[in-house]
């Protein structure tokens, strides 16, 4: 199990004030928020930072983690590898008092195998993950939340996808660990970037009988090479030789569900949109597809190609490109 | 790790967005809050149900996306109600633009 430097991962000194660790996990966790960062990775770098605040912000844990670094930086000395075993993560007890964290919007994303290791149970109430409404004793199962991402072509035909989950479990004693399950989904023909499924009593099972709660899965799709989603349309660059565009062409240009001939009206610019109606993402109100024209030069690398060229320019000596910018320059 | 089960199990799923809506109980588990909290979040105009009170309430189902949104950013980042407002109309503005860039292919 990889030991987690969460000094380093807020920022801190090992000797930090727990006001200085709030500080410092208040700014990273707006600079990675997965709702409002778009930085690179920032789920992960905001699980980290939470666990990190989660882990050092109580005094109990902290005190425990501080324990174990220095026991691990003990055996390093020595020149050896370091094994917290025997007894551990059973050395160290928590009351759950004063723990202050608040972290991180868990559900089925889950700190690392090493918090959970080292803080169990304890570490996990206390730190009032997965949110108050928990149910106790006997009642319907929580629901539970997870992503996924698919494929761009699974929206139009629909797929099975087996989608693995990780979810933490306590034994008797109150350890948790994690486990991991795997489910075959069918996903939905239509679903679109951001909307959710539900699949009916596939969250928490319930206690004493009672109903398991449901499992949403928020869908993200995988970028695709050519296509841009923009709600339920889809976008695309099309493009074309400037006699096509001239002159007007029919051109083979590729869709979703595969390519279709269209027609570039004579007079086309580049940056014109063609729509093709109902050929956007699949669904009750299917969307539409968008080709943005783009025009391709030759070049002219070849005698017949710079002829070829010249031409052009002779057979429009009125031609100027720069008509609009005349009498602007100061 | 558990065993694969032996039978495959594929199972079905509705898309939230647009074929489910929730009662006020159904959006709290849904997103593991409490009552008052969710009663909050319609007080501050972030949710907005049909029906007059909390027994009648019915939320459509881009409520679910919305409320837990807004809960992140209050348990996560410790934003007040107005807060957490303001900065979704603002995602929802930057997501627009966003959109315009992506549809240009500038993004």
């Amino acid at each position: 199990m990889d030991f987690k430097d969460y000094y380093q991962a807020l920022g801190v000194e090992r000797n930090a004030t727990q006001d200085v660790i709030k500080r410092a996990y208040r700014k990273l966790a707006r600079k990675y928020h997965p709702d409002v960062s778009k930085e690179p990775d920032a789920e992960n770098r905001f699980k980290a930072v939470a666990e990190a605040h989660e882990a050092l912000i109580d005094p109990e844990r902290r005190a425990a983690y501080d324990d174990l670094a220095r026991r691990r930086e003990q055996a390093q000395a020595r020149g050896q590898a370091f094994d917290p075993a025997p007894g551990w993560p059973g050395d160290y007890e928590f009351s759950g008092r004063g723990a202050e964290g608040r972290s991180a919007g868990g559900d089925d994303a889950d700190f690392s195998d090493f918090f959970a290791s080292l803080f169990g149970r304890a570490g996990r109430q206390a730190g009032g993950r997965g949110a108050g409404a928990r149910p106790t004793g006997h009642g319907p199962g929580a629901d539970h939340h997870a992503r996924i991402d698919i494929a761009f072509e699974d929206t139009y035909r629909g797929a099975d996808h087996t989608i693995s989950l990780r979810h933490a479990v306590l034994d008797p004693q109150g350890h948790a660990t994690m486990q991991q399950r795997q489910i075959e989904v069918h996903i939905p023909k239509g679903v679109r970037p951001g909307q959710h499924l539900r699949l009916a009593g596939q969250g928490e099972p319930g206690e004493g009988g009672a109903p398991a709660g449901d499992l949403y899965l928020e869908i993200a799709f995988r970028p695709h090479a050519h296509f841009r989603i923009d709600g339920a349309d889809l976008w695309f660059d099309l493009p074309v030789s400037p006699w096509e565009a001239a002159l007007g062409a029919s051109v083979n240009a590729p869709t979703p569900e595969g390519e279709v001939q269209l027609s570039i009206p004579a007079g086309s610019v580049a940056g014109r949109k063609l729509r093709l109606k109902g050929r956007g993402l699949p669904g009750k109100q299917p969307g539409d597809l968008y080709a943005v024209l783009q025009i391709a030069l030759p070049s002219a690398d070849s005698d017949a190609a710079r002829a070829a060229y010249t031409a052009l320019a002779a057979a429009f000596p009125q031609h100027d490109p720069r008509r609009a910018l005349e009498g602007r320059t100061p | 790790m558990n065993a694969m089960p032996m039978s495959r199990v594929v199972f079905d799923a509705v898309v939230v967005e647009e074929d489910c809506s929730f009662t006020f109980i159904q959006l709290c588990q849904a997103c593991h809050t409490s009552g008052a909290q969710m009663r909050s979040l319609v007080d501050e105009g972030i949710l907005q149900p049909q029906g007059e009170g909390p027994g009648d309430w019915l939320f459509d189902g881009e409520a679910m996306r919305t409320a837990r949104m807004a809960l992140r950013l209050t348990r996560e980042l410790q934003f007040g109600l107005e807060a957490a407002a303001l900065v979704l109309d603002l995602l929802a503005q930057n997501e627009a633009l966003r959109s315009r860039l992506r549809r240009e292919g500038r993004l």
